[in-house]
């Protein structure tokens, strides 16, 4: 039990890092980066040796009583089964080769100390989140990432997009907290705990059937299930991930891509106890997924922004993850989560590797670059191969685990999924083909590869790209699904043919993408013109941002300045203003008895005890 | 009472052995001794060496007859005492208004007063109670006229030497009354000796006046009006003492009376205690909103501090004490480390004006975070210890029913939370006239910090201190 002691050392250590970049700033300076990476290094080393001992079968587990509500004592403490394991090794690694290369992405910056800062305190809370073993603990480790993500996106603040893009993230992902915590409150008064263990206990049909009687049971699966649609950028709340991408990039590769965003899904493995036993919540989390994977691979086939064609893959990526939920396979969700962590953040990684060397992130602009950035574009193209699906990479096998379980609950659901992975075939090579191949569209960039602190991670997130699959494949007996005691791993005669047709789509999805892009350039434009209303609703992203502002941003805002904006002059401020004259009046009595007189305190002293005497011997 | 036995007790005495003997040989080295930093450092020593017996404890003991009982209960009040005692002479040591001359009189009277309070939370008898609290008020009416020259300090200490003889006055005619009805003056022998009812009235008399000496302790209203001359006049670190240390004890002694002795009509305390607590809060937050003396301000912030503990005592049930003995510690560890960032300002000031605390900020920043830590603490803002302070004294009221009294103390902590806030602007939105760094002394610093993670961690993890404090009631 020698490790027990060192857990809360996790998130302690990016804490300490925290504190000192945010109060000793101006000291550390160039050493911010430096000092942040060391913690994160230090809670990595304690952390996968953790995760190997949970791997050899362990489990961690410890709480302490923090306060009294009501009759239940909340408790305060760790759970690091494999579940929450695996999720540890996932931030802990991509989280620490992230802060190296933003190193030297950040190089320079005017405020590169507090960027750190902020990184620290993300990891914090992410760890603290990963390994809570309680809802309230979690929703706040939830909410204080919620924080780092508003300040991180809002990092270059002087920029008017960044300063409104992190407001739309922070307020639209709020909507989706509120419905979280409701469903936190209604699960604590079904169940009358928030631990995650009690509730596994609470919640069994077969010695409390009773309490799945309740009406209100999974009105809270679905209110839980709110804040995975917030955090996690699915239908209708996915519009501020795109926006998101104002932030610097390795902040979109940490928070964006692998980490935060995924951390509703996460979510949603944990709180799998209370979503099983019904199946129309299940299947409404399973359309929202399906959708939400379909939508965004639509949309990003045409956009032309680098950062943001992935900020929309990771939300088809994430839909993914929360349709296998949905489908009732948490243990693909969670290797999906896995593998995308790692390929996502190397693409995201990637591509600020190429705005760092162009100093442009706009498609059209773009090309040519594979001979001038060697190691950016190859380990691109295996983040690229590893996204499409092409086996023996890493995304293959998560994504099919994914297909699998639903080609055998709904042929529908299968056939959406799989044309969603096609569009990410050819959405992933199409970006491939227009950043790295060809001619180069605009001649004044003058491109260079990036230093070895940038290029190093590349290729450590590539290997990780290559391998992390390996143990949850066929090669290896599903060894990862088994590990993660999420159910059983789906067996079925019809998994060869959904692998041999995964294959196939992914690969038609590059070759239409190299048809497109590289052997007839003409093919697009023209697809474009005679598809004009397909193409300008990619383009302009399903209009979500326009209804939005006509549905709910401006008639607030209409609202705002002329009712609200009245009953705040009148009644509000009515009220303070009475409250403050009120108060300030009753003070200036009050302080009339304060005469300063030792004769009329005592007369007061003694008009007390009368008083006293009056009313208890009446 | 044979001599064996006094002999026997007195093992059990070591820790006001200790205090008694450190505050003689304080007067005595004062004498011979050119460089007074000694006096301050064997004050520290003397309360060290009366805590390290306070520590073991022993189950429950009576001590001469009956007039003192250790417990656990002693043991929590008197360790919170003692340290009390410890921060008000480390802020003393770096207090530049105490003349040199007078500085071996003055650690004598603090390790004086650290004996009075330790013998008081002991005191299990009437009479023993209302001598040690005699001498806590005596030593306190010195200590607030300590600083000769200013006329302030004097004034203060006479009103509060009128204002305390008459309360203790009412007291002592109390306890007489209660002897008259009950021929004891054991708290745990009275409460047999009141089934008579015919002594019904006579008992209630007295123990009226009882609460009135107990409640100019604590400063509840209307027995609060010499607060806050006192506080204001008095040297500062002792005014920091005299908000926390006092009147902590003062609420373990009306604990002890309250639910000790006069327990059998505690259903007719509540609502007695629930007006008082509801006009001692009101009267404290109001006047302080008001304040431009920061000195002045939290020393009515103390008196409405003082309302809120009353809320738990007026709940009277477990839960209610519990949370009293939680505010108490939570209240010393904040008010204390209040005072002490207010006394390093008003060193480096000069004054103890709201204005001086304008762009502190830039001129302390470390100090300032730590002031702000603090006065969010006070106001009862989470996770800090004054935030589940304030959460458990509401939950024992709310489970009684009392949900008007809840009602004004939630509007209370409104109002309170207005005054607070308005120090912390002060520091970080006014700008300030000058920007010379104010120095403070290490130790002082480093107490500081003590205090920030003990306000800290009681809010982080405050469960295995309400577990302790649960088991602590001896009732």
């Amino acid at each position: 039990m020698k490790f027990d002691c060192l857990v809360w050392l996790i998130p302690a250590l990016p804490l300490a890092a925290f504190a000192v970049n945010i109060f000793f700033g101006k000291t550390t300076g160039e050493k911010a980066g430096w000092i942040a990476v060391a913690a994160s290094l230090l809670s990595c080393v304690i952390g996968l040796a953790l995760c190997a001992q949970v791997w050899g079968g362990k489990v961690f587990a410890a709480s302490m009583p923090w306060f009294d509500a009501g009759e239940s004592a909340m408790r305060f403490g760790y759970l690091i089964d494999p579940l929450a394991a695996t999720l540890l090794f996932v931030v802990l690694v991509v989280g620490t080769l992230i802060q190296i290369y933003s190193v030297g992405y950040m190089h320079g910056d005017a405020r590169y100390p507090r960027f750190f800062a902020y990184i620290s305190l993300f990891m914090t809370a992410m760890l603290t989140l990963v390994i809570s073993d309680n809802y309230l603990l979690f929703f706040i480790a939830w909410e204080i990432m919620g924080l780092c993500s508003y300040l991180l996106i809002g990092y270059w603040f002087e920029k008017n997009s960044a300063a409104d893009a992190s407001l739309k993230a922070f307020l639209t992902t709020r909507i989706g907290d509120v419905g979280f915590f409701l469903g936190i409150l209604t699960l604590f008064h079904i169940t009358g705990t928030l631990g995650f263990s009690d509730m596994l206990r609470v919640l069994d049909p077969q010695t409390n059937s009773a309490i799945f009687q309740h009406p209100l049971l999974p009105v809270a699966a679905l209110l839980i299930f709110c804040g995975t649609i917030g955090k996690s950028a699915q239908f209708p709340l996915h519009v501020w991930l795109p926006d998101a991408m104002e932030g610097p990039t390795s902040v979109s590769a940490l928070i964006h891509a692998a980490t935060m965003v995924a951390a509703g899904v996460y979510l949603l493995a944990r709180s799998f106890t209370v979503f099983m036993y019904f199946p129309t919540v299940l299947l409404i989390v399973t359309v929202i997924g399906t959708l939400t994977a379909l939508m965004a691979a639509f949309i990003a086939l045409t956009q032309t922004d680098i950062k943001r064609v992935l900020a929309y893959s990771t939300i088809s990526q994430l839909g993914f993850m929360v349709a296998a939920i949905g489908l009732g396979s948490p243990a693909a969700a969670i290797f999906h989560l896995m593998t995308h962590a790692f390929f996502k953040a190397l693409l995201f990684l990637g591509a600020g590797s190429v705005i760092h060397g162009t100093g442009t992130q706009d498609l059209r602009e773009l090309g040519g670059l594979f001979g001038k950035m060697k190691s950016t574009a190859m380990t691109f193209l295996i983040g690229s191969l590893a996204i499409a699906g092409v086996p023996p990479l890493a995304g293959f096998w998560s994504k099919d685990e994914i297909l699998l379980g639903a080609f055998m609950e709904s042929r529908w659901i299968y056939l959406a999924l799989s044309t969603a992975a096609f569009m990410t075939a050819f959405y992933m090579f199409r970006l491939v083909f227009l950043t790295f191949f060809g001619k180069p569209r605009n001649t004044h960039i003058h491109a260079h590869e990036s230093p070895a602190v940038m290029t190093l991670p590349l290729w450590a997130l590539a290997a990780g790209s290559l391998l992390i699959g390996l143990p949850g494949s066929v090669w290896m007996h599903h060894t990862f699904q088994s590990f993660l005691h999420l159910g059983h791993h789906a067996e079925s005669a019809a998994a060869g043919m959904v692998m041999n047709v995964s294959i196939a789509v992914g690969l038609a999805g590059i070759l239409l993408a190299f048809l497109f892009y590289v052997l007839a350039p003409a093919i697009p434009a023209f697809l474009g013109r005679i598809l004009k209303p397909f193409y300008l609703l990619s383009q302009n992203k399903l209009y979500f941002d326009e209804l939005y502002s006509a549905i709910a941003v401006r008639p607030f805002n209409q609202l705002a300045d002329s009712v609200l904006f009245w009953f705040d002059k009148n009644v509000v401020d009515g009220l303070v203003n009475f409250a403050g004259i009120f108060t300030g009046f009753v003070s200036a009595m009050v302080r009339r008895l304060q005469t300063g007189l030792v004769q009329n305190y005592l007369l007061i002293l003694f008009a007390g005890v009368l008083c006293l005497l009056y009313f208890e011997g009446r | 009472m044979n001599a064996a036995a006094v002999v026997q007790d007195l093992k059990a005495f070591l820790p006001e052995l200790c205090l008694l003997g450190g505050a003689f040989l304080v007067l005595l080295v004062d004498l011979f001794v050119k460089n007074k930093k000694i006096l301050p450092a064997l004050a520290l020593l003397a309360l060290a060496a009366a805590a390290v017996p306070a520590i073991p404890f022993r189950g429950t003991q009576a001590l001469f007859s009956g007039f003192f009982t250790l417990d656990a209960f002693t043991h929590f009040f008197r360790l919170l005492a003692l340290g009390a005692s410890a921060v008000w002479v480390i802020l003393s040591a770096g207090y530049k208004p105490l003349q040199k001359q007078y500085e071996g009189e003055y650690y004598t009277l603090v390790l004086f007063m650290a004996l009075a309070l330790v013998l008081m939370a002991a005191s299990t008898n009437l009479l023993m109670i209302f001598l040690s609290i005699e001498f806590v008020s005596i030593l306190s009416y010195l200590l607030v006229g300590f600083e000769k020259k200013n006329s302030q300090s004097k004034e203060a200490s006479v009103k509060y030497l009128l204002f305390g003889s008459v309360a203790s006055a009412l007291m002592l005619y109390g306890i007489s009354l209660v002897f008259g009805a009950t021929g004891s003056l054991e708290l745990t022998a009275i409460p047999a000796k009141l089934d008579d009812p015919s002594f019904y009235g006579l008992t209630l008399t007295g123990s009226i006046l009882l609460l009135a000496g107990l409640g100019f302790k604590i400063s509840m209203a209307p027995f609060h009006l010499w607060a806050p001359d006192a506080y204001e006049g008095a040297p500062a670190p002792f005014t920091a003492f005299l908000t926390v240390a006092p009147k902590a004890i003062g609420f373990a002694v009306l604990m002890r009376v309250l639910t000790g002795a006069f327990h059998w009509f505690s259903f007719e305390w509540s609502p007695i205690l629930m007006v008082l607590s509801i006009l001692t809060m009101t009267i404290g937050n109001i006047t302080a909103v008001a304040q431009t003396n920061v000195k002045r301000l939290l020393a009515y912030s103390s008196i409405g501090q003082a309302g809120y503990i009353l809320m738990g005592l007026a709940a009277a049930t477990p839960l209610g004490l519990t949370a009293v003995l939680y505010y108490l510690l939570a209240y010393a560890f904040t008010n204390l480390g209040v005072f002490a960032v207010a006394i390093v300002v008003g060193s480096g000031t000069g004054s103890y004006e709201l204005e001086s605390y304008r762009g502190l900020a830039k001129r302390a920043p470390v100090l300032s975070a730590c002031m702000v830590v603090f006065l969010l603490s006070l106001a009862g803002i989470p996770p800090l210890a004054g935030f589940f302070a304030k959460l458990y004294v509401f939950s024992a009221v709310i489970e009684n029913r009392y949900y008007l009294m809840a009602a004004a103390a939630a509007i209370n902590s409104a109002v309170a939370a207005f005054y607070y806030l308005r120090i912390v602007r002060q520091m970080y939105l006014v700008p300030a006239d000058e920007t010379s760094r104010i120095w403070s002394c290490p130790v002082t610093r480093f107490t500081i910090f003590i205090l920030l993670a003990g306000t800290i961690i009681l809010g982080l993890v405050p469960a295995p201190f309400i577990d302790y404090f649960k088991a602590l009631l001896p009732f």
